[in-house]
C-alpha cells in the first residue's frame, strides 16, 4: 500500500511532502512554526528525505546529498591540485626512468611523490573511485530532486493557501476597494512583461522562466554522458594512440589501421622568423630578445590506401588517396584517422661516402656509398678492388666487454667494420671505422676507407589518432553547456495575486536574482495602486538610508 | 601604430585611475548611496571607465592590427586582456545594479593587474607554431573573459568583508582580510620594484651551479638578495647576496618573489602606521551605506554569469583546440588541471549556495577562495609549474 498524505484542500500528495503540491499548505509538523516557507525543491517529497530503512535507501540517501556531492568535488579538486605539483609521468623526458628522475629533479620530496604514485595521480585507482562517485553522485541526486519537482511544478495551483503566501520572501497587502480593476491593469501589465498567467477563483498566478528550474538537470545529464564517453574509450576499437616516425622519401604503413593505410613523407621542414622577410619585422624586437623563433613546422605527406583485400604474404596494391600538408594545428584527417605533427629530427644521415685509399700514397681507388637503412654487403670497385661490408652498427658504442653493439636501428652514430680487398691483399684488410674513429684490429693495414661526405634527410614523427567516442564528449558538452545557460541566465520567477475581502494580496518568488524579481514587481506596479511588497528578508537597517 | 597601442593602454590605465576617484566622490555623497539614484559623481565615474574601457579597446585593436594575431599570446597580453574583461563586466554589472561602490573596488584591482601585466616583456612577439589558430582567439578571450566575470565576485565579496567585518576587535576575519589586503600592496610592491630597477637597466649576471652539476648563468634584474647554487657575481659593481639557494629552487625567481613580499610589507606598515589602523578598517567608512545583501547578490549573480563562460572558454573551447593542436582534448597538463579546478571550486560554490548558511560572509570568503586560484592559474602555473602553457 502507497502511504500518501491528504491535504486538507483535498489534494491527495506522496508520503513525504513538505508544502502541499496543489495549495502550498505546510504539511510537515516541523515547519509550521517558521517564519517562511522552503521553498527549495517546491517542498516535494523527495525520496530522500522520506526513507531512511533498508541498505538502498541508504545508499540512495548517501549519493542523493548535497553535502556527499559537494565534499566529492573538493576531494577532487584537492587531489588534482596535487598532480600538478611535479609534472606527470608522461610530461618527463621520454629517456628518463621515473624512479630516477623524480628524486634527481626535485630531491625527496620527488621521491616521495613518486612513490605515493602522485606520478600517476588522474588514472590512479583512488582518483577513478571518487570520480565515479561524483558521476554517481550526479545521478541519483537529480533523480531524487528532478522528478518531485516536475510533479509539483506541474500540479501546482492557482490560488495558494494564506500561509503559503504569507510566507513567501516577498509579500504585502493593499488595501483596495478598487478590486476588480485594479486586477485587470495589473494582469495587463504583467502579460506585457511576458508572464505566463493563469486564473482561477479570481486569485492570479503569473509564472515566468520556468524552464530554468530543469537547468540543472539538464547539465548533469551532459556531465553524466561525458563521464559515459570516457569510459567507453577503453572498448576496444574506440581509441587509437600511435606513434609514426616517418623519414623523407620513406613509405610506411599506418600503425593502428590494420595496414590500411600507408603514407610517404615527401618532406619536413622547419622554418623560422626571418629578420628579413618583410612580413616578420613587426618581430624583430623579440627575435633579437629570445633568438630563434619557429615559425612552422611542416611535413609535406601523401596518404595510401589499400586496394582490395590482400591474403597474408601476399603482396598488396596501395592507391594514392590524397597530398597534405601536415602542420601543427592542421592534421590530416581521413577516415576517423587523424595524423598530427608532434615530433621530428633534423638532418639525420641517411647515406656515408669513402673513399678506399692507399694510406701511404694517398691514391684512391674508387667510391662506395653506403645507404644507411638498407647497406649492401658488397660494394665493387673498379681494377678488381672491392669492399666487403662485415658488420654494420647504426647507432653503435662500446658493451661492458668491449665490444661494439648498436643501441637502437637509428643511424645516430653509424659505424663499420669493413673488409678491403685489392690486388695486393687478396685476402683483404679488417678496418672498423666509426665517425672520426678508425680502428685495424688485425693489425697495421696498408689500405683505408676514408670518410669521402655525408646525405641526410629530415625525419617527422606523426601522432596517429582514432576517437570514436569524440562526438559522445561533445554531445555530453554541449548538453552541459545548454543546461548550465539555461539555469544560470533564466529565473524561475512567480507572483501570486489574489483577493481577499477589501485587500489584494501579493507574494513572490524566485529560484534566484531576488534583484530581479522586485525590480520586475516594482515595475508592474508602477502607476498602479497597489503597494510594493516587503522583503521580509530585508535587514531592518536600511530604514535608515530612506530619510 | 605599435607606439599608438602602448599610448591608448596608458590613457586607459589613467583613465581609469581618475574614475576611481571619482567613484570614490559618489558613494562619498549620500544621494549616490542609493540604488536608482545615481548622483554626478558616479555619472562621471562609470563615464570615465567607459572611456578607459574604449581606450583599452583601442590598444587591443591596434596591438591585433600591428601583430596579425590577437594580442592574447604571452603573459603581457593575455594579463592585460583579462584586466580590460574586468573592467567590462564591471561596467555591465554596474548598469544592473548601479552601485558606485563596487567600482571602488573594482577599478583598483583592474589597475594593479594591468600595471602587473606591465611587468612583463611587452615586445610583440610572433606565433609559435602551436598557437597558430584562430582557437587562440576564441578560446583565450573566452576563457578570460569567464575569468574576469568570475573576478567581479571576488570585488563584491572585497566590499562585503570590508563592511561586514567588525573592525572593533581582533579576530580570524580581521587577520584574513590583512591578508588580501597585504596581497594587493605586495603587488603595488612588486610593480615599483620591478619599474625602477627596469628604469636604471640593472643587471647582473650569476655564474651558479644547477642541478645536473652544470655551469650556468642567471640575469638577476633586481639586487640579489637570494643567490644561486654557488652563485658567483659577474657583473662589477653590483650587490652579493645575503642567501644563497640549493640548486633546485630557480633563485632568481625566488629573489623576485622575496622582494615584492619585502616592499610591500614596507609599504604596508608605512600604511598601518600613517593610518593607525588595519588596512581594511580605512575603507570601512568608505562602505557604511553598501547594502550588504545586495553586495550577497552581486557577488552570487556574477558567479552565474562568469560560470558558463569560463566553462565555454576554458574548458569546452579550449578541449576542441587541444584536440586539433595536441592531438588531444584533454593531457592533464598544469594548466588545464588548474581550469578544471577553478571549474570544480565555483561548481562547488554554486551548490553550497543551495544549502542554507552558504550566504553572506561564508559565501564572500568563498569568492575570495575562487579568486585566488583564478590568480594562482594565472601567476604560479605559468611562471613556475612548467606546462604545455609557459608562454610567457
Amino acid at each position: 500500500m502507497k502511504e500518501v498524505v491528504n491535504c486538507v484542500c483535498g489534494h491527495v500528495n506522496p508520503h513525504g511532502t513538505i508544502l502541499c503540491e496543489s495549495c502550498g499548505r505546510v504539511l510537515d509538523e516541523t515547519q509550521k512554526d517558521s517564519k517562511m516557507i522552503d521553498m527549495r525543491y517546491e517542498g516535494s517529497a523527495r525520496r530522500s528525505q522520506t526513507y531512511n530503512k533498508s541498505i538502498i535507501d541508504k545508499i540512495w540517501n548517501f549519493f542523493s546529498s548535497v553535502k556527499v556531492g559537494v565534499s566529492l568535488i573538493v576531494i577532487l579538486l584537492i587531489a588534482s591540485s596535487v598532480g600538478t605539483i611535479f609534472p606527470q609521468e608522461q610530461y618527463i623526458p621520454p629517456t628518463e626512468l621515473p624512479e630516477v628522475f623524480y628524486e634527481k629533479e626535485y630531491g625527496f620530496s620527488g621521491k616521495l611523490y613518486y612513490l605515493l604514485g602522485f606520478h600517476n595521480l588522474y588514472s590512479s585507482w583512488w582518483y577513478l573511485i571518487c570520480i565515479a562517485m561524483l558521476g554517481t553522485s550526479l545521478l541519483i541526486a537529480s533523480i531524487d530532486r528532478v522528478v518531485p519537482l516536475y510533479r509539483s511544478l506541474k500540479k501546482q495551483k492557482v490560488s495558494r493557501h494564506d500561509g503559503f503566501l504569507k510566507k513567501q520572501r516577498i509579500f504585502g497587502i493593499t488595501k483596495t476597494d478598487q478590486q476588480d480593476i485594479e486586477f485587470a491593469e495589473l494582469k495587463k501589465i504583467l502579460e506585457s512583461r511576458r508572464y505566463k498567467i493563469k486564473e482561477e477563483n479570481g486569485n492570479l498566478l503569473a509564472e515566468k522562466g520556468r524552464f530554468a528550474r530543469w537547468g540543472p538537470y539538464v547539465n548533469h545529464a551532459g556531465l553524466i554522458i561525458v563521464l559515459i564517453a570516457g569510459m567507453l574509450r577503453f572498448l576496444p576499437g574506440m581509441y587509437v594512440d600511435e606513434v609514426l616516425w616517418l623519414r623523407e622519401g620513406e613509405t610506411k604503413g599506418i600503425p593502428g589501421t590494420d595496414g590500411r593505410y600507408a603514407l610517404k613523407n615527401n618532406q619536413f621542414k622547419v622554418e623560422i622568423y626571418d629578420k628579413k622577410n618583410k612580413e616578420d619585422q613587426t618581430f624583430n624586437a623579440a627575435i633579437d630578445k629570445v633568438g630563434t623563433i619557429v615559425k612552422n613546422y611542416q611535413a609535406d605527406v601523401t596518404l595510401y590506401e589499400k586496394e582490395g583485400n590482400t591474403l597474408p604474404g601476399e603482396e598488396a596494391k596501395f592507391k594514392k588517396v590524397k597530398d597534405h600538408s601536415i602542420k601543427v594545428n592542421n592534421p590530416l584527417k581521413h577516415d576517423h584517422y587523424a595524423l598530427y605533427q608532434v615530433d621530428f629530427k633534423l638532418d639525420e644521415l641517411s647515406e656515408m661516402s669513402f673513399n678506399l685509399m692507399n694510406k701511404n700514397t694517398k691514391e684512391t681507388f674508387g667510391m662506395i656509398t653506403i645507404s644507411l637503412d638498407d647497406p649492401k654487403t658488397m660494394y665493387k670497385l673498379k681494377d678488381g678492388y672491392s669492399v666487403e661490408l662485415l658488420s654494420y652498427f647504426p647507432d653503435f658504442e662500446f658493451d661492458e666487454n668491449q665490444e661494439p653493439v648498436t643501441k637502437s636501428p637509428i643511424p645516430n652514430n653509424p659505424a663499420f667494420i669493413f673488409n678491403m680487398k685489392t690486388p695486393d691483399k687478396p685476402e683483404g684488410e679488417v678496418s672498423f671505422v666509426a665517425i672520426q674513429q678508425t680502428l685495424e684490429p688485425l693489425g697495421e693495414n696498408t689500405y683505408k676507407m676514408a670518410f669521402a661526405g655525408v646525405d641526410t634527410r629530415n625525419v617527422t614523427a606523426l601522432t596517429v589518432r582514432k576517437d570514436l567516442t569524440l562526438w559522445i564528449f561533445f554531445l555530453g558538452g554541449a548538453i552541459f553547456m545548454i543546461g548550465v545557460i539555461q539555469g544560470a541566465y533564466w529565473n524561475h520567477r512567480r507572483i501570486w495575486i489574489q483577493r481577499k475581502d477589501g485587500e489584494i494580496w501579493l507574494a513572490g518568488h524566485t529560484n534566484k536574482n531576488w534583484h530581479g524579481l522586485k525590480r520586475d514587481i516594482s515595475m508592474t506596479l508602477e502607476g498602479t495602486n497597489i503597494d510594493e511588497p516587503e522583503d521580509q528578508l530585508e535587514p531592518k537597517n536600511l530604514g535608515e538610508l530612506e530619510k | 601604430m605599435v607606439e599608438l597601442s602602448g599610448n591608448l593602454l596608458y590613457a586607459s590605465f589613467i583613465l581609469y585611475l581618475i574614475g576611481t576617484f571619482f567613484f570614490g566622490g559618489a558613494i562619498r555623497d549620500k544621494k549616490g548611496a542609493l540604488e536608482k539614484k545615481q548622483n554626478k559623481w558616479a555619472v562621471i565615474a562609470i563615464g570615465l571607465t567607459i572611456l578607459g574601457f574604449v581606450a583599452q579597446l583601442g590598444y587591443f585593436i591596434t596591438r591585433w592590427v600591428a601583430s596579425g594575431h590577437a594580442p592574447v599570446s604571452n603573459l603581457f597580453e593575455f594579463t592585460t586582456f583579462f584586466g580590460m574583461m574586468l573592467v567590462a563586466a564591471f561596467i555591465l554589472i554596474y548598469f544592473i545594479y548601479k552601485t558606485p561602490a563596487l567600482g571602488l573596488f573594482a577599478l583598483p584591482i583592474a589597475l594593479l593587474i594591468i600595471a602587473y601585466a606591465s611587468m612583463f616583456p611587452r615586445e610583440i612577439s610572433p606565433l609559435i607554431p602551436a598557437l597558430q589558430s584562430d582557437w587562440l582567439h576564441i578560446h583565450v578571450t573566452t576563457a578570460a573573459t569567464g575569468q574576469a566575470v568570475l573576478s567581479i565576485s571576488f570585488v563584491a565579496a572585497i566590499l562585503y568583508l570590508v563592511k561586514s567585518v567588525d573592525q572593533t576587535r581582533r579576530s580570524k576575519k580581521t587577520a584574513w582580510l590583512e591578508v588580501i589586503m597585504f596581497a594587493m600592496v605586495a603587488t603595488i610592491g612588486f610593480v615599483i620594484i620591478t619599474s625602477t630597477f627596469s628604469a636604471i637597466d640593472y643587471k647582473a649576471n650569476f655564474k651558479w651551479v644547477n642541478k645536473y652539476d652544470e655551469e650556468a648563468v642567471f640575469e638577476y634584474h633586481l639586487p640579489a638578495l637570494i643567490g644561486p647554487h654557488e652563485g658567483e657575481l659577474m657583473t662589477e659593481g653590483k650587490m652579493e647576496p645575503f642567501v644563497k639557494m640549493p640548486a633546485i629552487i630557480d633563485a632568481n625567481k625566488a629573489n623576485t618573489v622575496v622582494w615584492s613580499l619585502f616592499s610591500g610589507l614596507i609599504l604596508y606598515v608605512l600604511i598601518r602606521l600613517l593610518f593607525r589602523k588595519r588596512v581594511a578598517a580605512i575603507f570601512k567608512p568608505l562602505v557604511k551605506n553598501v547594502n550588504l545583501d545586495l553586495v550577497d547578490e552581486i557577488s552570487y549573480r556574477s558567479i552565474l554569469i562568469g560560470f558558463p563562460i569560463f566553462t565555454l572558454g576554458a574548458l569546452i573551447f579550449a578541449m576542441i583546440w587541444a584536440q586539433i593542436a595536441w592531438t588531444r582534448f584533454w593531457g592533464w597538463d598544469p594548466k588545464e588541471v588548474w581550469a578544471l579546478i577553478t571549474w570544480l571550486f565555483y561548481a562547488a560554490f554554486l551548490h553550497l549556495r543551495l544549502s542554507k548558511g552558504w550566504q553572506g560572509e561564508k559565501s564572500a570568503w568563498l569568492a575570495v577562495v575562487g579568486f585566488a586560484i583564478i590568480m594562482f592559474n594565472l601567476i604560479v602555473v605559468n611562471l613556475i609549474l612548467a606546462g604545455l602553457h609557459s608562454y610567457a
